[in-house]
């Protein structure tokens, strides 16, 4: 068996890669999200290359879109692409690995970047896989930033008054966004009880556990009757004391100093799990 | 005096197909009585989706649906569903390239004395602006069936706009002239071209047929497809004519008025005059009555081109 621990820190190496060679990226989003990512696409979801057409796969949105370099480094794993071809090409001109996900490439199945839209999209995709009576489900990722987005509730009343058993959204609780934390920002303390108050099932792990989000994606299974929400609680820019829980760090690019030192924290922290 | 509207129209097309499409799925936001879309929500209850008043939920919702092969339409006044779920439509229908066809209803100044937040004037510069969208407005009945029977069988978003009230009929039952994103002529003169959209087509051959006792021949084109404009339509119509008119119910900004002068100055220079609803809230009243105020009835667009020739 697959050691996901141990590969959640290789491919936070491949985003690191991805960002010094493009000059851009969501870096600490990156970081705080990959569990989530390693988790759904090795563990929880029923996708390949091989059965992307396949109406009867999983589906995934990226809510938090501007977290795609993790989006690529899973999906690139998976065989969808190449790595290399993720590196060389990130954010250059004419590319087709552009900062948010695009679904001229494949494996990814809806364009996102404006926060907000990911849940009720995942709405109409489970939706639909429950008209069609499909064994299906639904996965949509969101960044707790984006739960200020008033379309992100009119998505969460949606999703319960279909009982939509089929969806499982995430929340990337990392604490931070571009201009300071959460509580700061706006304060989103009481997601999981909103998220209850609006009908759904909430589990609260540890995000960075790959282990724990695995438990939480096969307890969601589990549930009937309504659609359920993991709070994942994460460190953003986890992997490397140089980036982790600094807000800073939103899009920050690496220096070649700090990347010397991520990229030896990753590599420690994945032999370490090995 | 025709009583049926586009929206019943539309209604039982998407019945028809419903029937023997169970893709075919039509979402409200609690607007399916302004949409006349109660039947199909009767009939069809496992094709059709509520979501209450939330129409970004709306947009999205639908995408979603598109996305697994389902067939959206999603039906919403056209005030709202073109400015409140606006980057919807141009993230998750346009730019995701989802088979998202989008309902205006009671477009324009339909809503009349409810003010401008219940007018869409703006929607046609707002929907033409976003890549991959196309924008339509079917004139009477029996063209918003043709129309859309042509959407049904095509699988890129589109935005549809409606009028809330019965129109005079342009054309006729079976004859009907119609071809996908090409204009239909209405009339033909050789002095003045008009051009008009929707609910304005009718008072356009009004006044074509008022301006001809006067001794004014005019052709009137029906630009149903605002977005893709039959551009060669146009200019082939535009040929020889001293004067171009365009009339809609809509913004003077970003509207057909525009883009039939962008096409004819780059082509076939010449007089274009834009008849349209002024860039401010207009005045109180039914659309009839708002529509004769500034100029857009059958006396008001003959008058613009006999003063213009």
């Amino acid at each position: 068996m697959q050691n996901l621990k141990a590969l959640s820190y290789k491919l936070r190496r491949d985003v690191v890669e991805m960002i010094m060679a493009g000059k851009a990226g969501h870096i600490g989003g990156d970081m705080s999200v990959m569990e989530t990512m390693v988790s759904l696409y090795f563990h929880a979801m029923n996708i390949s290359p091989e059965n992307r057409n396949d109406p009867n796969r999983d589906m995934f949105v990226l809510s938090k879109g501007h977290c795609v370099e993790a989006l690529y480094a899973v999906l690139a794993e998976k065989g969808f692409f190449p790595i290399e071809q993720v590196i060389k090409e990130y954010s250059q001109f004419g590319s087709k690995f552009i900062g948010h996900p695009n679904n001229k490439l494949p494996g990814i199945e809806m364009n996102s970047g404006s926060l907000g839209h990911g849940l009720p999209v995942a709405v109409g995709m489970a939706l639909a896989q429950k008209m069609d009576g499909r064994p299906s489900r639904t996965y949509v990722v969101m960044g707790d930033g984006e739960l200020a987005e008033g379309s992100v509730w009119e998505g969460a009343m949606s999703a319960t008054q279909y009982a939509l058993d089929n969806l499982c959204a995430v929340v990337d609780r990392n604490r931070l966004q571009i201009s300071g934390t959460t509580e700061e920002v706006m304060h989103q303390d009481s997601v999981e009880a909103r998220f209850k108050a609006f009908g759904w099932n909430v589990l609260s792990v540890d995000g960075n556990d790959i282990d724990a989000m695995n438990a939480a994606f096969d307890e969601a299974r589990t549930v009937k009757g309504k659609p359920t929400l993991i709070v994942a609680n994460t460190v953003k820019g986890k992997g490397s004391p140089v980036m982790e829980n600094k807000a800073g760090w939103h899009h920050h690019v690496p220096t070649a100093e700090e990347y010397e030192q991520i990229m030896k924290d990753l590599e420690a922290h994945e032999k370490e799990v090995l | 005096m025709n009583k049926i509207t586009n929206r019943q129209i539309a209604c039982e097309v998407l019945s028809e197909h419903a029937r023997v499409d169970r893709d075919v799925v039509v979402l409200c936001s609690d607007s399916r009585g302004s949409a006349s879309l109660a039947p199909f929500a009767k009939e069809f209850p496992a094709q059709f989706v509520e979501v209450g008043i939330a129409e970004q939920d709306l947009v999205g919702i639908a995408a979603g649906l598109a996305k697994c092969g389902k067939k959206p339409y999603a039906a919403s006044p056209a005030s709202f569903v073109s400015t409140r779920s606006y980057e919807q439509a141009k993230v998750d229908c346009a730019y995701s390239n989802t088979n998202v066809k989008l309902i205006g209803i009671s477009g324009g100044v339909s809503y009349g004395a409810l003010g401008m937040s219940h007018h869409s004037a703006q929607d046609i510069a707002a929907m033409s602006a976003i890549p991959n969208m196309r924008v339509y407005l079917p004139s009477d009945r029996f063209q918003t069936r043709c129309l859309f029977e042509a959407l049904l069988k095509d699988e890129s978003p589109a935005y549809i706009r409606l009028g809330r009230n019965a129109v005079e009929d342009v054309y006729a039952e079976g004859n009907c002239p119609f071809e996908m994103d090409k204009a239909t002529t209405v009339c033909e003169g050789s002095d003045a071209l008009i051009v008009a959209c929707g609910e304005m087509v009718k008072p356009a051959a009004d006044a074509a047929a008022l301006l001809k006792t006067q001794g004014i021949s005019a052709t009137v084109l029906d630009m149903y497809c605002v977005k893709p404009l039959d551009a060669a339509g146009l200019l082939n119509a535009a040929k020889g004519v001293k004067l171009v008119v365009t009339v809609e119910e809509h913004s003077p900004f970003g509207g057909l008025g525009s883009m039939v002068s962008q096409v004819i100055g780059a082509n076939d220079p010449k007089k274009v005059l834009n008849l349209a609803l002024p860039d401010a809230p207009v005045i109180t009243g039914t659309s009839k009555e708002v529509f004769a105020h500034y100029g857009l009835d059958a006396e008001g667009i003959a008058k613009t081109v006999r003063e213009n020739l």
